[in-house]
């Protein structure tokens, strides 16, 4: 790329002016004349048969324009829910998934039934009036239990509750390291149940054109043409009878990729009243349906040589699926292939199993498997680093995969591309001021205070994905990236991206890229997203840390070819050989001869005249397409210091400290925003957060923010960042993925830090969320 | 039964008839039609939905439209004047106090409130006083330095820190 001003500079939001001025464009923001509200009635319990529905008083309510049951759908919508291979190509077991239930009900909040009204108020009253009889069936909640043979069925006449079972690599792979071992360590380590919470629900604007059989939806979604693709084939519509629109969207973190019930529904709704249909989801409605995070147990063990050589892994994960396998919940299995982690070893035996349940289903949240891969791996090297007293700093700084080794094929064939974890770990140590933290930490236990310092020297990988990299676990599907570029007569550049920004600020970061590389003022370069009405003909959306290390390229590939086409048109222009025509500084120019020049805009202002060369046609525009050769492979340390009261248990972080590499930096200011974020949700998940049912009933009783807890501003410390940088040389900007980093890493840290206050009390391991309760019975117990 | 309720919204006045279980926050969305104005949670966590009412925050979920009748409402739409930026405004601009931006516009009315009542806040106040705000992307860093930067910038233009004072009218 040419020498740079904005790549790498500080640019304000291009967004900001009108989110902080109240004039964003979300989606209850959105209505269309004479919409209908839709409300939904949902099973109260985690798993029943439906045995009558009687909507006569619904039916009579005031401002009720219709209500329907499955039946009433079942001319509408066909098919079912669809589950992408992701790393588990070959399941044992995918539920039939209609987005209404008929028959059975099998998590709490399964629609049963829909009502439309002229208000939302008439929605939700009329929808309080249909009697529904339910036969209340065994909820099947406990994994393990669930794995057993004579266990009820999540789904009533199925031969088990598997979903999947996979070994990536046998015992026999991992046999001669345990062999060698001095020491093997073991631990079950618990994945806590997480609901994603974007502080804006979901919600669908749909209006079936009934005369021009034309379909727009309105939506807040991470991935309009997944949508498209999804509703417009169980429609019976073409794609292109289907426009989706995702405006602004109030956050995502993975809830907002999968197709969702409402979104078949809503539609079909529109389809059936012939008017427009609007549905907000309320914040309990999100907590019980929009799908969940984490939610499983690893069993691991882990040989080590007396010296704290890291020799071989076993590991079997357990996932909680729940009641219908989520579009990308095997994506989750991924924790498998990364449970090496950043360290080097002779074998790694991994194994996952897919188990269902009569919960919501699982999926993709922030980091999606790359969180509990670093959890257990960062857990197990500090638990042989304990009993084997060593410190923590050197016992990862033995096992590192070294600089020189990169590119490193790690254990499952994965090809790491590129790192440099000592220098992330020195750098991290000083910013922490370390020994200064032990000293104090060795002050305070004489006073009986419990100070710990965890490390987290994480590594992930993400820019999904390379059909190259991930077709042995994907079954071959290519998550590339789209672009399109178009340079208007007076050229003005407009730039598609199959992104989508909810929060990323790709509206700023992406014409960052285009103006440096074209030369041209970062005023005329304009970015548009989430509309499959506009530019390419498919878009693969955002998550997985895969829009700038994917997306991005794929627009500066299609940058690249604007300007082999206004190098061409320039030439005849010049009156020079195209070969001779090189492009700087936003003018193609004559080499040697600076002067014998045409501006951009003059090239493109010519793209639309008749004075082309033979065979050229107007125009000046481009579509490219990114398939990468590789991932891309981010890392970094954080470190964490918490203090546990010795009254109360309760765990307060003091100090976090975070040096991350993302390769290429384009925009400080929003690579560190994106860290403070994703670290706060990854302490979230050490210290607050669990989505909790009860154990027989399966209730969900954490249903509200009220039960659920965000930390607040108060429960948060400062956070200290540097970087380091290590380019990518998997792609042409040099850059990794910086979205879901600080979530993959802080779990570890934090948990590290509370195990590490604790051990004067003798306690090993810590499961999450750490809250006072759970770490006051613990104190408790290990003091008697 | 429909009640009438007469409110100033930024600066002007309405009459509407409504429902007497119409939320505040719901009757700002609809009838003025001032969407900047979120809804994040139903149950008064969030805080996505603050305003200023008479000069004081309050989750406008909280309250009925009803008893918002003769009183002086502030929202988010109503903080920029003649095209300028709220200080406050500027400052969640400047320190990248937003990602995805919906839970912003309570966060600068809750943060407009608490620099009016303690113009020169510490940072723990800061974190103190926008407990009741959630926010899911920027883990707070940059919303606390944003009121900092905003309590700089008002402590040097007495005008804008009178404005404030008086809940943004």
């Amino acid at each position: 790329m040419a020498v740079s001003q904005l790549v790498g500079a500080k640019i304000h939001r291009r967004e900001d002016p009108r989110l902080i001025t109240g004039h964003g464009h979300y989606i209850d923001d959105f209505t269309r004349q004479g919409a209908a509200h839709a409300a939904f009635v949902r099973s109260p319990f985690a798993h029943a048969r439906i045995k009558s529905i009687d909507v006569t008083d619904a039916s009579k309510a005031p401002g009720v324009a219709g209500v329907y049951t499955a039946r009433d759908f079942k001319g509408q919508l066909a098919g079912t829910h669809p589950a992408a291979p992701a790393f588990v190509a070959d399941k044992k077991y995918i539920p039939e998934r209609f987005p209404i239930a008929e028959k059975e009900a099998c998590y709490q909040g399964e629609i049963v039934a829909a009502v439309l009204a002229e208000t939302k108020g008439q929605a939700a009253d009329a929808a309080n009036l249909i009697q529904v009889v339910y036969e209340e069936l065994p909820a099947v909640m406990d994994l393990e239990k669930a794995m057993a043979s004579g266990s009820p069925k999540v789904h009533e006449g199925a031969a088990d509750n598997i979903s999947w079972d996979m070994t990536y690599t046998g015992p026999d792979v991992s046999e001669a390291a345990f062999k060698e071992a001095d020491v093997v360590v073991e631990e079950r380590i618990l994945q806590n149940r997480l609901a994603p919470v974007p502080m804006e629900p979901r919600g669908v604007l749909a209006e079936f054109e009934t005369y021009d059989k034309k379909l727009t939806i309105w939506m807040s979604s991470q991935n309009p043409h997944f949508i498209r693709l999804f509703v417009s084939g169980a429609m019976g519509l073409k794609e292109s009878q289907v426009r989706v629109i995702s405006p602004d969207v109030g956050g995502g973190f993975g809830s907002k990729i999968s197709p969702y019930p409402e979104d078949y529904l809503v539609p079909a709704l529109s389809r059936l009243a012939e008017r427009p249909v609007k549905w907000i989801e309320t914040r309990t409605e999100s907590i019980q349906n929009a799908t969940h995070g984490r939610g499983q147990f690893y069993d691991v063990e882990v040989a080590a040589k007396k010296d704290g050589t890291l020799l071989g892994m076993r590991m079997t994960q357990f996932l909680d699926v729940g009641a219908y396998v989520g579009t990308f919940s095997a994506f989750q299995a991924c924790a498998c292939l990364m449970a090496g982690g950043a360290y080097k070893w002779k074998g790694i035996s991994a194994r996952t199993i897919g188990i269902l349940t009569n919960r919501v289903p699982t999926d993709p949240y922030r980091g999606a498997g790359r969180p509990e891969a670093t959890h257990l791996v960062e857990r197990m090297v500090d638990l042989v680093a304990r009993e084997l007293k060593i410190d923590p700093v050197e016992i990862r700084k033995k096992n590192f995969i070294q600089p020189q080794e990169f590119p490193y094929t790690q254990n499952f064939g994965l090809v790491v591309d590129s790192g440099e974890y000592a220098r992330a770990l020195d750098v991290a140590l000083k910013l922490a001021g370390y020994d200064d933290l032990r000293k104090r930490q060795a002050d305070l236990r004489k006073q009986g205070r419990y100070l710990g310092i965890g490390l987290s020297t994480w590594i992930e990988l993400c820019g999904f994905g390379p059909s190259a990299a991930t077709a042995p676990a994907t079954g071959g599907i290519a998550l590339v990236e789209s672009a399109q570029v178009r340079v208007t007569p007076t050229g003005s550049v407009i730039v598609y991206t199959g992104t989508h920004s909810h929060g990323q600020g790709h509206e700023t970061t992406f014409p960052q890229i285009v103006a440096d590389q074209l030369g041209v003022p970062y005023e005329s370069v304009e970015l548009r997203h989430g509309d499959t009405a506009e530019g390419t003909a498919f878009g693969y959306g955002t998550y997985g840390s895969r829009s700038l290390a994917v997306g991005g390229v794929a627009i500066s590939k299609a940058v690249g070819k604007v300007i082999d086409k206004g190098k061409k048109l320039a030439a005849h222009m010049l009156e020079a050989a195209e070969e001779d025509v090189v492009y700087e500084h936003g003018a193609f120019h004559v080499k040697g001869s600076p002067d014998k020049s045409k501006a951009f805009g003059e090239v493109a202002f010519a793209s639309y005249g008749m004075n082309l060369p033979e065979g050229m046609e107007q125009g000046l525009e481009a579509v490219a397409y990114f398939d990468p050769p590789n991932l891309v492979w981010p890392f970094g340390t954080h470190i964490a210091v918490v203090e546990v009261d010795a009254e109360t248990g309760s765990a307060k972080l003091e100090k976090y400290i975070a040096v991350d590499d993302c390769g290429n930096i384009i925009n400080p200011m929003i690579v560190d925003g994106q860290i403070h974020g994703g670290i706060v949700q990854g302490v979230a998940q050490a210290l607050y957060e669990e989505v909790v049912y009860d154990d027989e009933t399966g209730q969900l009783k954490t249903g509200t923010l009220l039960d659920y807890m965000l930390p607040s501003a108060n429960e948060i410390p400062p956070l200290s960042l540097d970087h380091t940088i290590t380019p990518s040389p998997t792609n042409d900007l040099g850059v990794k993925g910086i979205g879901e980093a600080g979530t993959i890493a802080a779990s570890a840290a934090v948990i590290n830090a509370v195990c590490d206050a604790l051990s004067p009390l003798g306690i090993k391991h810590v499961d999450m969320p750490a809250s006072p309760d759970r770490l006051w019975k613990m104190m408790k117990e290990a003091r008697q | 039964m429909k009640h009438k309720v007469t409110t100033t919204v930024n600066g002007r006045k309405h009459e509407h008839e409504v429902e007497p279980r119409l939320l505040l926050v719901h009757y700002l969305r609809d009838e003025p039609g001032l969407t900047g104005t979120h809804i994040g949670c139903d149950t008064s966590q969030c805080g996505a939905c603050t305003i200023h009412v008479d000069g004081k925050a309050v989750k406008s979920c909280t309250m009925f439209a009803v008893q918002a009748d003769g009183k002086s409402l502030t929202t988010i739409e109503g903080m920029a004047k003649d095209g300028e930026l709220h200080p406050i405004q500027q400052a969640f601009w400047d320190e990248h106090g937003l990602q995805c931006g919906y839970c912003t516009p309570g966060f600068i009315m809750a943060a407009a409130y608490l620099l009016g009542q303690n113009p020169n806040p510490t940072e723990d106040e800061i974190r103190k006083g926008l407990e009741g705000n959630l926010c899911r992307c920027t883990g707070y860093v940059n919303i606390v330095k944003a009121v900092q930067t905003a309590a700089k910038t008002m402590s040097t233009s007495p005008a804008r820190k009178a404005t404030v004072a008086a809940g943004g009218n």
